[in-house]
């Protein structure tokens, strides 16, 4: 047993023999794939507010889920109890999907050693309780030196030590373990009456030294509280957006949104497995601008979307979505690509043990190019750039999407002038990504906050991208 | 399902494990301490194409306690209710208690306030229904969807789901309650082409009653209609129009307005109705009642999540903002009483009088005249702190009273301030599946952002 075997079976009385003897019980009925999927998690949170720690919370969460695949059909059950009896009332009720009868053997267990892109560290125990207060009571006091029109700051600061196991009938034999940290920095600033509200953070899979950890002469964490603080000052005096089509120029970073909203979740193999997808059926067509390389990575070293391996087992890959505008492949997980004809591409994830796995993405991205940004900006004669954005959604079936700037600015006769207050833009995912014209030399990822939903489970990931052109989308502004 | 099972044994001790949890939490030092715990149980099937996609079996449920000690506040959870678990839980939280800040504000619902005996509100309707049973209801509405016309060519499944569960809370004022609720829901999402355009759309029901949910058939061909209606949408001009939510995306007008009296964003000053109190935020016609104890209502509680008893309210009469929502905690910061509101609102009824009372969808449709019917609203972009609104939308271009078109891929955007007070009439077309009861709302004008 290694250590996340004893962590999450200790005391349970179940042991490597009962797992497969428990996917072998689920083989008498016609079932062409089951896997075991244990998780423990602790995870803490600490808020400040006011100059005081007010919030502080401790969870913990460990279970099993159950799943049987049976041609299309899917079995899935699961329990918060970690032990023979449940284990086997999950299988049993899982199995239930298939009509009895055998249909195959299951493999011998493979345990397979794989890459590590983050470490296995407990993020909870890097700091001592008292400097993690401390850390909070820090970033307030940077966030309120930068100006006397901050009125008020939150701070916020979580860690998760997270186990997993993954035991399957194709002999998966997996464990993990994924550290997670974050800390945000919430500020409101007032100035004769108006108030305005600015945030920033970011967090990695790693523990808490992340964010002391100096980076262009300063530590992350008095970062955020600068950046919470000059964002909050720049919409103070932000003017209303306009209203139409215009060119949008997007920073590099963050807005990388754009690419998971827009093409993302539309390659996600489930969507194009049932043809629902307005990427569907096009893999070796023009998708995009050719000036577009995009691609979905889950090996990135401590990123918050990578994965030492997905929740099925299957090892964190780089995948080339798009290749020079043209769609390579979809993200997939064992059952739709199996159904697919396909094999999985390590993008396979699920939120718990008590939710199903699905095609989901990890780290998303565009290459850069080879355009200045600066020269991208002057391209304009009157547009927007937005370099930060607050989320987006998209429906995958029209392509339809949408994104929130939480920064922006117009852009008039080559020159970056006024802030514009935050606005919604919309597009339909392939003609917005047929319009990028210029692609940047500046590729960067995001900081490490993305959080992405899909049928209510959530899960982190990263975006990033370089600077870029849309020639063309639809501003929400009132103007 | 044997009988030691049932939720309503499960309740029962759960309570005497809340209780045990408040005693552990005073043996370990806690000046005062609640424990709140919920489990749901049940079964959800898809099935897509006529074919069982998928069968889930959900249980959920963890414990969180939150001690108090000299002042300071600690918080813990766990899904595990071992005797072991749950005081290594307790012990978590007042560990955290050592390292948080004296807050006076916080603690426990003054005692005077709690539903020590709260009243029995009909919610729990619990319905036996084998796996079979409910993969042939989500099949039959599926094919009733998949019949309906040959341009729905394919299909995101149909679901039917069927929870039963219950809430306990306790807390060191002595108070311990709890009571079992059900749900059970049919939904249908359908995909509709012809030509290159491809849209998606769906339908559902929900009840507290098994026998209370739509017609399966119903259903499926509500999905069905509603996608076929957004083929071909176009784009719009880029100008200000009359424009009219739908009652079924309405509530999301009030979601906001229950964000901007929310007394978290309140006392951070991070709203924009900040001491709007008493004052006209919608037109003299509006008036919203909450009534938090209607009978087998989705979002009726007899006690917040704090205990805290709930009550028939106005929130806004003839205009005029009555009350914020308020929980112990920001009640404090702002010098006033809890109103009940920890945990969200509980079954608000909009209604208007005189002219603004608009009668039915084809009556609203008219009083529209030409204008924007939004039935889709998509994005966040909302900013409570001072109002900018800023959505994606699709709907229909309604001319003179009747849909012309269907319209996609634009913004609708405006300030929240000026879209209350634009509100000009209130349809009779209720939508009861949520929490807010309202038709549809038609505004003055907002500005569209298309071609």
């Amino acid at each position: 047993m290694n250590n996340v075997e004893r962590e999450l079976l200790a005391d349970s009385q179940i042991d490597e023999a009962l797992l497969s003897k428990t996917l072998d019980s689920m083989f008498l009925h016609k079932v062409d794939f089951a896997d075991l999927y244990f998780q423990a998690s602790r995870h803490e949170s600490w808020m400040l507010e006011d100059g005081i720690v007010k919030e502080g919370s401790y969870n913990i969460e460990r279970g099993v889920g159950v799943r049987a695949i049976s041609g299309e059909k899917t079995g899935f059950a699961y329990s918060d109890d970690i032990s023979p009896i449940a284990l086997q009332k999950a299988a049993d009720a899982a199995m239930g999907i298939a009509n009895a009868g055998v249909s195959g053997k299951i493999k011998v267990f493979n345990r397979q050693t794989v890459c590590k892109q983050y470490q296995a560290i407990d993020p909870l125990a890097s700091l001592s309780q008292e400097n993690k207060i401390n850390l909070l009571h820090e970033m307030e006091t940077h966030a309120r030196a930068q100006d006397k029109r901050v009125k008020q700051v939150i701070v916020s600061l979580s860690g998760v030590y997270e186990t997993i196991l993954v035991a399957a009938s194709d002999g998966t034999y997996s464990t993990d373990v994924r550290p997670l940290v974050r800390l945000n920095c919430s500020v409101l600033v007032e100035d004769n009456g108006e108030r305005e509200r600015g945030s920033s953070g970011g967090g990695a899979r790693t523990d808490y030294s992340y964010f002391f950890e100096v980076e262009n002469d300063q530590a992350r964490f008095l970062k955020y509280a600068e950046e919470a603080v000059r964002i909050a000052l720049v919409n103070l005096v932000a003017i209303d957006a306009p209203a139409g089509m215009f060119p949008v120029v997007l920073g590099s970073g963050w807005p990388g949104v754009l690419l998971h909203e827009a093409v993302g979740h539309g390659l996600e193999g489930d969507f194009n497995r049932k043809g629902s997808s307005a990427f569907s059926g096009k893999i070796g067509q023009q998708v995009t601008s050719q000036l577009c390389t995009i691609v979905d990575d889950g090996t990135l070293v401590n990123r918050r979307g990578s994965v030492n391996i997905d929740d099925e087992g299957t090892p964190g890959q780089y995948n080339i979505l798009i290749e020079n505008g043209i769609l390579k492949g979809y993200m997939q997980d064992k059952h739709n690509a199996s159904l697919m004809g396909l094999k999985s591409t390590g993008n396979g994830r699920r939120e718990s043990y008590a939710h199903l796995p699905m095609p989901r993405m990890t780290n998303t991205y565009m290459l850069a190019g080879e355009s200045d940004p600066k020269d991208i900006i002057k391209s304009v004669k009157k547009g927007i750039y937005a370099p930060n954005f607050a989320g987006g959604q998209v429906d995958i079936t029209s392509g339809k999407f949408v994104f929130t700037s939480s920064e922006a600015y117009l852009i008039e006769d080559g020159e970056i002038t006024s802030p514009i207050k935050g606005a919604t833009l919309i597009g339909s995912g392939p003609q917005a990504m047929k319009q990028v014209s210029m692609v940047g030399n500046d590729l960067s990822l995001d900081m490490g906050v993305g959080v992405c939903g899909k049928d209510g489970q959530s899960i982190p990931v990263g975006v990033g991208q370089p600077t870029l052109k849309i020639d063309e989308m639809t501003i929400g502004g009132t103007q | 399902m044997t009988e030691s099972d049932s939720i309503i044994n499960q309740l029962e001790q759960v309570k005497i494990r809340v209780a045990q949890a408040l005693d552990v939490a005073k043996s370990l030092g806690a000046d005062d301490a609640e424990v709140s715990m919920s489990r749901q149980q049940g079964l959800s099937v898809d099935t897509r194409l006529g074919e069982v996609e998928t069968v889930e079996f959900t249980n959920d449920g963890a414990l969180g306690i939150t001690v108090y000690k000299n002042g300071c506040k600690g918080s813990a959870s766990t899904a595990d209710l071992s005797e072991k678990a749950l005081s290594q839980t307790i012990q978590a939280a007042v560990n955290i208690a050592k390292y948080t800040s004296v807050d006076e504000c916080s603690g426990l619902a003054d005692k005077e306030l709690l539903a020590m005996n709260p009243i029995d509100l009909d919610l729990f309707h619990p319905k036996k229904l084998s796996t079979e049973q409910a993969i042939e209801m989500a099949k039959q509405c599926e094919d009733s969807a998949m019949s309906f016309d040959k341009r729905i060519t394919n299909s995101d499944g149909a679901t039917l789901a069927t929870f039963e569960g219950f809430k306990v809370y306790g807390n060191s004022n002595g108070q311990l309650v709890g009571y079992p609720s059900s749900r059970h829901s049919l939904s249908c999402v359908m995909i509709a082409s012809e030509g290159d355009d491809m849209q998606r759309d769906y339908a559902y029901t929900v009840s507290r009653e098994f026998d209370g949910l739509d017609d399966a058939e119903f259903i499926g061909q509500q999905a069905s209609k509603e996608v076929l209606s957004r083929l071909n949408a176009q784009k719009i001009q880029t100008k200000k129009v009359p424009v009219m939510f739908r009652a079924d995306i309405a509530n999301t007008v009030f979601g906001h307005f229950i964000s901007a009296i929310s007394g978290g964003n309140l006392y951070r000053k991070s709203s924009f109705l900040l001491d709007a109190l008493g004052k006209k935020v919608f037109p003299e016609f509006l008036t919203i009642n909450e009534r938090p104890h209607i009978a087998k209502a989705l979002a009726s509680s007899a006690f917040d999540s704090e205990g805290v008893i709930t009550q028939d309210r106005t929130i806004v009469a003839n205009g005029d903002l009555e009350t914020y929502l308020l929980t112990s905690y920001s009640a404090r910061k702002l010098g006033l009483t809890t109103t009940g509101h920890a945990g969200g609102i509980h079954n608000w009824l909009v209604s208007a009088s005189g002219d603004a009372d608009g009668g039915d969808f084809d009556a609203m449709l008219t009083k529209l005249g030409t204008g924007f019917l939004v039935t889709e609203l998509m994005g966040q972009g909302v900013n409570v702190v001072n109002g900018d609104y800023s959505r994606g939308a699709a709907g229909f271009w309604v001319e003179n009273g009747k849909i012309a078109f269907p319209v996609s891929e634009v913004t609708i955007s405006g300030n929240l301030k000026d879209i209350f007070k634009g509100l000009v009439a209130v349809g009779s077309d209720i939508d009861k599946r949520g929490s807010i009861f309202t038709g549809s709302l038609l505004i003055d004008s907002m500005q569209v952002s298309g071609n």
